[in-house]
C-alpha cells in the first residue's frame, strides 16, 4: 500500500450537508487551506444523493427563532440543548437564501415571497441539491477534495486534535493528514439494528446505509464526550419502500387511520414525532392494524403531484404505486417504523459539543448528524451548523500557538497509524465475513436492545445479553482478513458499528425512565420520571463507557467545557 | 432494492461509478462494461440513473417490497426530467418533472 502524508490547516471529514457548508464558509470567510476527505463523491453522498423534498427548518414570517426552540423543545420531552437550538435556529433563514442563491428552487407568491408549509417548511425542488451544493465547493481554489477517502480515526495529543488517518478505497493509498483544526460532519448511523427488509432490499431504508456512524466512533475511540445516545430515532415511513410520509401527511393533510378505518393518534397524548410512531405501533400491537395514511380520494390531480414529489427524493414510493396500479388517490398509503437510527439532526444522539460546536477535543468540531444536543436540524439546521463550526475552528486557528511537530514524532505518528490497517491485511482469512458479522449484530440489536421484532421496548435483562454479544462480535470483527482498501472500510464500518451499538446499549440502560415512547422505551421503568430530566452523557476509558449524568442547559447561556 | 445495468447499452463511459455513494459500481475490467459489484448494499438513490446518458442502467422494486416487474429509467432534456417506467407487459409510461419548478407538496 502506498502511504501519503499531507498538511492542511483545515480537515473536514465527511463532505455532505454540513461538511460542505463549512468548507464553503471556510473559503469565503478566509484564505485557509481546507480538505474534505469523503468516503464516496460530494456530488451525490450522504443524506442528499436522493433529493430531499421540502426544507423543514425555516422560521416563517411572524415567527421567531424562539418559536422553532419551543417548538423543538416540545417534541423531545424538553430535554435539548436549548443554546445549541437556539444559535442553530438563528441562521436558518440566512442559510436557506445562501442555498437559493446556489441554484436551489424554492416556490415563491407572486409577491416573491416562500410557499410555506405549515409554520416552519418551505417547498422546493430538492431533487439536486447536492450537486447545487457540491459545484459551489468546487467554486474555491482554497479547498481540496479528496472523494472515495474513508476517515478511519483521529490523531490526538494531549486532548488536542492534530489530524486523522484514512486511505483512499479503490487506489490502496494510506493517508496521514495533520491538520491545526477538525471538523467533523459523517452524519449519523444507520444499519445498527436489523432493517425492515432485511432481504435483498437490505438497504433500502431511510438513512443512507453509507452513514455507519464513523464520527461517532471515532470520537469514542479517542475519549470525546457523547450525549444522548438512547434517544434513537425511529421515522414513520411508507410501508417496505421506507419512504417519507410528512409529503402526504401535511402535503395533502391525510390523517393516520388503523385497520377498521378509525383515527387513532390523538388518543395517544401530545402529537410529537415519537407519539406518532408509538401510537402506530400500539395499534397494530392491539390487533387493530394495518395502519395507513387516509389518502382515498384527494383527487387525481393531488395524486399526479404525490407521484411527482416522490421522485424528486423516495422514487421507489412512485414505482410502487404504478406496480399496485393503484395510486395514492385510489388506495390508502400503508406506514410502519423503521429500524432505529442513530441521528443527531433528528434526535439529540452525537458530540457532546460546546455552543461554539467544539467538541471536549480541544480543536475538534462537530456538526450536523453527528452533533448532539440539537434535535431537528434537517438540511439548514445542518448548514446552520457548518457555518457556525467553521467560524468557531478559524477563531480558534487564530488564537492557538501550535506546537511544531518534528520529522521524528511525524513519522511515529505515520507508522502507528499504518500498523493499525496493516494488521487487518495480514490476518488469515478466518470463517466469518464483515457481512456474517453484520448480521449477527444486527439480530442482536433487534432482539435484546429494542427494535422491531421487540417493538421498540427493551429491559434490563435483554440489554445484559445485548451488551456481552456485541462486545464478542467486536472480537471477532478485529480479526477479520482484507484483502485490500475496499475490505478495510467495509470491517472499519463493521467496527465503528458495533461501538455505536455498544455506546447506544450503555445509554438505554442508565435512562431509567420512558422518556420518548418507542424512541426510548424501557420496559423496567414505563413512566416519564423528572429526576432524569438531565442528559446521559459517556466517555469510553479502558473499553469501557462510563456515564456521566449533565445538568440541564438553558437557552442565552454560553456553554463552555471546563477542559 | 437494486439496479440493473444492460451490456448492449453501456458504453463504459464510468460516470455512474464516480457518483455511487456506496461505491457499489465497478467495471468489469479497464474500458469495459459497469457493473453493481455488491446488489444487496444498493441504497436505491438513483444518482447512477441520473448520471448515465445512454438508458443504460434501470431501477426496479425488489419482490420483497412490492415489485412486479416493472422497470424505470430517466433522461434529461434541458430543465426537464423524464421518468420512464414500463411494466411486467410491456406498457410505458412517461412522468415529466421541471427542475425549476418546486414540489407542489
Ligand atoms: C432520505 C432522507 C430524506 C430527508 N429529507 C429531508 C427533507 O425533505 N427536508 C429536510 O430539511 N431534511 C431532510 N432530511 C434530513 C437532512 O437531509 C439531514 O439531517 C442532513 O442532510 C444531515 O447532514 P449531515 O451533513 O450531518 O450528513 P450527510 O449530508 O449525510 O453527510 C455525511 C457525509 O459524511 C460522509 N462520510 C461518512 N463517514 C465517513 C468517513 N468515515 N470518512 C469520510 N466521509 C464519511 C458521507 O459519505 C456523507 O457524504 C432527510 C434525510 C434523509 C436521510
Ligand atoms: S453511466 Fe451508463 S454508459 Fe456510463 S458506465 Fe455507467 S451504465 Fe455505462
Ligand atoms: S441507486 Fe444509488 S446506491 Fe444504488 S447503485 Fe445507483 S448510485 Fe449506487
Amino acid at each position: 500500500m502506498d502511504k501519503k502524508t499531507i498538511q492542511t490547516d483545515v480537515l473536514i471529514i465527511g463532505g455532505g450537508t454540513a461538511g460542505c457548508y463549512a468548507a464553503i464558509t471556510l473559503a469565503e470567510q478566509s484564505d485557509k487551506e481546507v480538505l474534505i476527505a469523503e468516503k464516496a463523491d460530494i456530488k451525490r453522498s450522504g443524506c442528499l444523493a436522493a433529493g430531499v423534498n421540502a426544507l423543514n427548518a425555516y422560521i416563517v414570517s411572524g415567527n421567531t427563532p424562539e418559536d422553532y426552540l419551543e417548538y423543538v423543545k416540545k417534541d423531545a420531552e424538553g430535554l435539548i440543548r436549548e443554546d445549541l437550538v437556539l444559535t442553530m435556529s438563528e441562521r436558518l433563514n440566512k442559510v436557506t437564501k445562501h442555498l437559493e442563491e446556489m441554484g436551489l428552487v424554492i416556490l415563491k407568491n407572486k409577491d416573491g415571497e416562500y410557499v410555506t408549509r405549515g409554520n416552519r417548511n418551505i417547498k422546493i425542488n430538492g431533487e439536486n441539491i447536492k450537486p447545487i451544493l457540491a459545484n459551489q465547493v468546487y467554486s474555491y481554489s482554497n479547498i481540496t477534495v479528496f472523494n472515495r477517502v474513508n476517515i478511519i480515526d483521529y490523531i490526538v495529543a494531549d486532548n488536542q486534535i492534530i489530524g486523522a488517518y484514512g486511505f483512499h478505497i479503490l487506489k490502496n493509498t494510506f493517508y496521514t493528514i495533520f491538520a491545526k483544526t477538525v471538523i467533523c460532519s459523517t452524519g449519523g448511523a444507520a444499519g445498527i439494528y436489523k432493517p425492515n427488509n432485511p432481504g435483498l432490499s437490505r438497504h433500502k431504508m431511510w438513512y443512507p446505509p453509507f452513514n455507519t456512524g464513523a464520527g461517532y466512533a471515532m470520537g469514542i475511540r479517542s475519549g470525546a464526550e457523547m450525549t444522548t445516545f438512547e434517544m434513537r430515532f425511529i421515522a414513520l415511513r411508507c410501508k417496505d419502500t421506507i419512504a417519507p410520509t410528512g409529503t402526504i401527511a401535511q402535503g395533502v393533510s391525510a390523517p393516520q387511520i388503523n385497520g377498521a378505518g378509525e383515527l387513532y393518534d390523538k388518543q395517544y397524548g401530545a402529537p410529537t414525532t415519537a407519539n406518532r410512531v408509538y401510537s402506530t405501533i400500539e395499534e397494530n400491537k392491539q390487533g387493530r392494524g394495518p395502519c395507513f395514511l387516509k389518502t382515498e380520494g384527494i383527487g387525481e390531480k393531488a395524486e399526479e403531484e404525490l407521484l411527482k414529489a416522490y421522485l424528486n427524493m423516495a422514487p421507489a414510493q412512485t414505482l410502487k404505486w404504478l406496480e399496485r396500479g393503484k395510486g395514492p388517490n385510489h388506495e390508502n398509503v400503508e406506514i410502519e417504523g423503521t429500524e432505529p437510527y442513530i441521528v443527531g439532526g433528528h434526535t439529540a444522539s452525537g458530540y457532546w459539543v460546546d455552543t461554539g460546536r467544539q467538541t471536549t477535543i480541544k480543536g475538534l468540531y462537530a456538526a450536523g448528524d453527528v452533533a448532539g444536543g440539537c434535535p431537528q436540524k434537517y438540511v439548514t439546521g445542518s448548514l446552520a451548523e457548518g457555518e457556525i463550526a467553521a467560524l468557531s475552528a478559524l477563531r480558534y486557528i487564530e488564537e492557538t500557538t501550535f506546537k511544531t511537530i518534528y520529522k521524528e514524532e511525524q513519522q511515529e505518528y505515520e507508522r502507528t497509524g499504518f500498523e493499525a490497517v496493516n494488521k487487518f491485511l495480514h490476518h488469515p482469512e478466518g470463517i466469518y465475513t464483515v457481512f456474517q458479522l453484520e448480521e449477527a449484530m444486527q439480530k442482536v440489536m433487534d432482539e435484546y436492545a429494542g427494535g422491531i421484532s421487540g417493538n421498540y421496548g427493551y429491559n434490563q435483562s435483554r440489554l445484559v445479553i445485548a451488551e456481552s454479544r456485541i462486545r464478542e462480535l467486536r472480537e471477532l470483527a478485529l480479526r477479520l482478513h482484507a484483502k485490500d482498501c475496499y475490505d478495510l472500510m467495509k470491517i472499519y464500518e463493521l467496527l465503528d458499528r458495533l461501538l455505536v451499538a455498544e455506546a447506544v446499549i450503555v445509554h438505554l440502560e442508565a435512562r431509567k425512565e420512558t422518556r420518548w415512547h418507542s424512541f426510548q422505551e424501557n420496559l423496567d421503568f414505563q413512566e416519564k420520571d423528572e429526576a432524569y430530566f438531565l442528559y446521559i452523557n459517556s466517555i469510553r476509558k479502558n473499553e469501557r463507557f462510563e456515564i456521566i449524568k449533565r445538568a440541564f442547559v438553558g437557552r442565552g447561556v454560553v456553554y463552555e467545557h471546563t477542559h | 432494492m437494486s439496479i440493473r445495468i444492460n451490456r448492449e447499452k453501456c458504453t463504459g463511459c464510468g460516470k455512474c461509478i464516480e457518483v455511487c455513494p456506496g461505491t457499489l459500481l465497478f467495471k468489469e475490467v479497464e474500458g469495459s462494461k459497469a457493473f453493481i459489484k455488491y446488489p444487496k448494499e444498493c441504497w436505491g438513490c438513483t444518482s447512477c440513473l441520473k448520471e448515465c446518458k445512454f438508458e443504460a442502467i434501470s431501477y426496479y422494486l425488489g419482490a420483497d417490497i412490492g415489485g412486479n416487474g416493472s422497470i424505470m429509467h430517466v433522461t434529461e432534456e434541458g430543465n426537464e426530467l423524464h421518468w420512464h417506467i414500463t411494466d411486467a407487459g410491456g406498457n410505458k409510461k412517461i412522468i415529466s418533472i421541471d427542475r425549476t419548478k418546486a414540489n407542489s407538496y
